[in-house]
């Protein structure tokens, strides 16, 4: 038999031994859960792109051609910049002539098909530069749709293609929400940023990252708490594209405006 | 059973064994689910090989040049600095042995990719002095009046 005063001290101690392992997943914060979810110690590549910076320049972007060899005069990139000017009526508009290859040398908006915008310096309200490149998902929708498994993510967290193994069937080339992936013009296989993955693992920055005078792009480790950008993404206040996708881009911006996509 | 039974029923069987071979055969050995599961993680492991050994172009190394060109170097006490020498020289793969001399780019269009002024808000290009290209002495390279190693207006005096 079980007396009363026994049965509830063991029901108190029951409930309570019960509930700290749920009050401790109650307390930590999205930032500790993430920091558990990773014990697996290592490296997961994350890029972190300062729009503040950025003064469109392009010369990442004829870093990125040359080093990764994309035929130069092909209007295909694997990292591109994006210009948005809002005006004060409210008419915003974007233009990426050649990717940003050879910069911005003009005010003059491309609409594309030989059709330009004047824009008059006093109507602007915000005007900015924005790099986009892969965001690494962390749930990559072009993988899953792979039908041969010849693009596949490293243990890194980079999205990496297998150049003999694809078909060039062009669904992950669809499945993109950021557009990043493009038919390579010569090899005629799907070509995307790696992170110039080549680079990473001799200790080297991506081209781009190198290449950028203003320090607008940088890359780091996310599974390392001491790494500069770590702590920028832990501490300030960064977005990613499109996060409705579910892909967990590993792109990070400062200072992205509702307009970019 | 019956013949006619069997005999379709050998025709499965090796097809069966027949398409089982040629996988064995065609398939690579390295294919497999790696770290990131069946999801993500299915492939040939020598496809990771393939990009870490992709050849390196730019070296970014700052002091790379200092040897054999250190006059240029008067450009670590002005604002182009930040500006590494391959940016506007092309990629040093393994100059001076290949290629032997680096490009020299005196086209206008490579300052205006900052000098051209465009005064945007939140944008670092609103603080880059510009030149408007059509007034300010058009037709001529830039580096003619400029030393792009050493760009200061007082230098130029
Ligand atoms: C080991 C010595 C060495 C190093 C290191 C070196 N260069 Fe050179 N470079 C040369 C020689 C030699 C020439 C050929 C000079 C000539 O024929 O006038 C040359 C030529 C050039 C030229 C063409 C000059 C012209 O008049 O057309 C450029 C530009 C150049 N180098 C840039 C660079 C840059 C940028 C770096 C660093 C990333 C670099 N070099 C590193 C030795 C070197
Ligand atoms: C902003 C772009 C820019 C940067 C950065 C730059 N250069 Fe140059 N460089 C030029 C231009 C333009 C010329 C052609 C100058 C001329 O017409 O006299 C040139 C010429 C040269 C030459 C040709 C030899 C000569 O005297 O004409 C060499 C060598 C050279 N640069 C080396 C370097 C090195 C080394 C660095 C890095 C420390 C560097 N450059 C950084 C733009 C640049
Ligand atoms: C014929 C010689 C000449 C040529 C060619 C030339 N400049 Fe100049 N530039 C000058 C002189 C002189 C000044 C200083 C006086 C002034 O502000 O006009 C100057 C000033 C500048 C300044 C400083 C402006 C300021 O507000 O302080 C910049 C930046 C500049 N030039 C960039 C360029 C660029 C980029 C090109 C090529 C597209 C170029 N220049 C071509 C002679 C020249
Ligand atoms: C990557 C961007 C970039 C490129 C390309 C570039 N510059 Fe500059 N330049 C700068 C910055 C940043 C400054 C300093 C900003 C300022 O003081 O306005 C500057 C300053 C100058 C100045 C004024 C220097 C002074 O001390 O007064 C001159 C002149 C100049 N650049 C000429 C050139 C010429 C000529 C070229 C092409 C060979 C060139 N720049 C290419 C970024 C660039």
């Amino acid at each position: 038999m079980i007396s009363r005063r026994s049965f509830l001290k063991n029901a108190i101690k029951g409930v309570a031994g019960l509930s700290i392992p749920l009050s401790i997943i109650g307390i930590a914060g999205p930032r500790k859960l993430f920091a558990l979810n990773n014990v697996t110690a290592g490296v997961r590549w994350a890029f972190l792109i300062n729009t503040y910076k950025c003064v469109g320049c392009g010369l990442c972007v004829k870093a990125c051609k040359t080093e990764n060899e994309i035929p130069y005069d092909a209007n295909v990139t694997r990292t591109w910049i994006e210009r948005y000017v809002h005006l004060k009526d409210g008419r915003v508009f974007a233009d990426t002539p050649k990717g940003g290859r050879d910069g911005f040398t003009t005010s003059k908006i491309d609409l594309g098909e030989g059709r330009y915008q004047d824009i008059d310096e006093k109507d602007i309200d915000k005007a900015f530069f924005v790099p986009k490149l892969c965001n690494q998902c962390e749930n990559p929708p072009c993988v899953q749709v792979c039908p041969v498994g010849a693009t596949f993510q490293a243990s890194d967290g980079v999205v990496l293609i297998d150049r003999s193994w694809c078909i060039g069937c062009g669904y992950c080339i669809m499945a993109c929400p950021y557009g990043v992936r493009f038919f390579h013009p010569v090899l005629q296989v799907a070509e995307k940023c790696n992170f110039c993955y080549h680079r990473i693992n001799k200790g080297l920055k991506p081209a781009c990252v190198d290449a950028c005078p203003f320090g607008a792009r940088m890359i780091g480790n996310i599974k390392d708490p001491e790494d500069p950008v770590t702590k920028v993404i832990m501490a300030e206040r960064v977005n990613v594209l499109k996060s409705e996708y579910g892909t967990k881009p590993q792109a990070y911006y400062i200072g992205m405006d509702e307009e970019v996509r | 059973m019956k013949g006619h039974v069997w005999r379709p029923l050998y025709a499965v069987i090796c097809l069966v064994v027949l398409v089982l071979a040629a996988r064995y055969f065609m398939v690579p050995k390295d294919f497999g689910i790696y770290e990131r599961g069946y999801m993500y993680g299915f492939h040939r492991k020598s496809a990771e090989d393939y990009w870490k050994t992709f050849k390196v172009k730019y070296q970014f190394n700052t002091d790379y040049c200092r040897d054999c060109h250190a006059e240029k170097y008067s450009i670590m006490q002005t604002p182009h600095a930040i500006i590494h020498c391959e940016n506007c020289h092309g990629p040093v793969l393994d100059h001076p042995t290949d290629p032997e001399k680096l490009s020299v780019d005196k086209k206008r269009e490579l300052c205006l990719r900052c000098h051209l002024p465009l005064s945007y808000p939140t944008s670092g290009r609103a603080n880059i002095r510009g030149v408007d290209p059509i007034t300010h002495n058009p037709g001529i390279e830039c580096s003619a009046c400029h030393n792009p190693h050493m760009p200061s207006l007082e230098a130029m005096k």
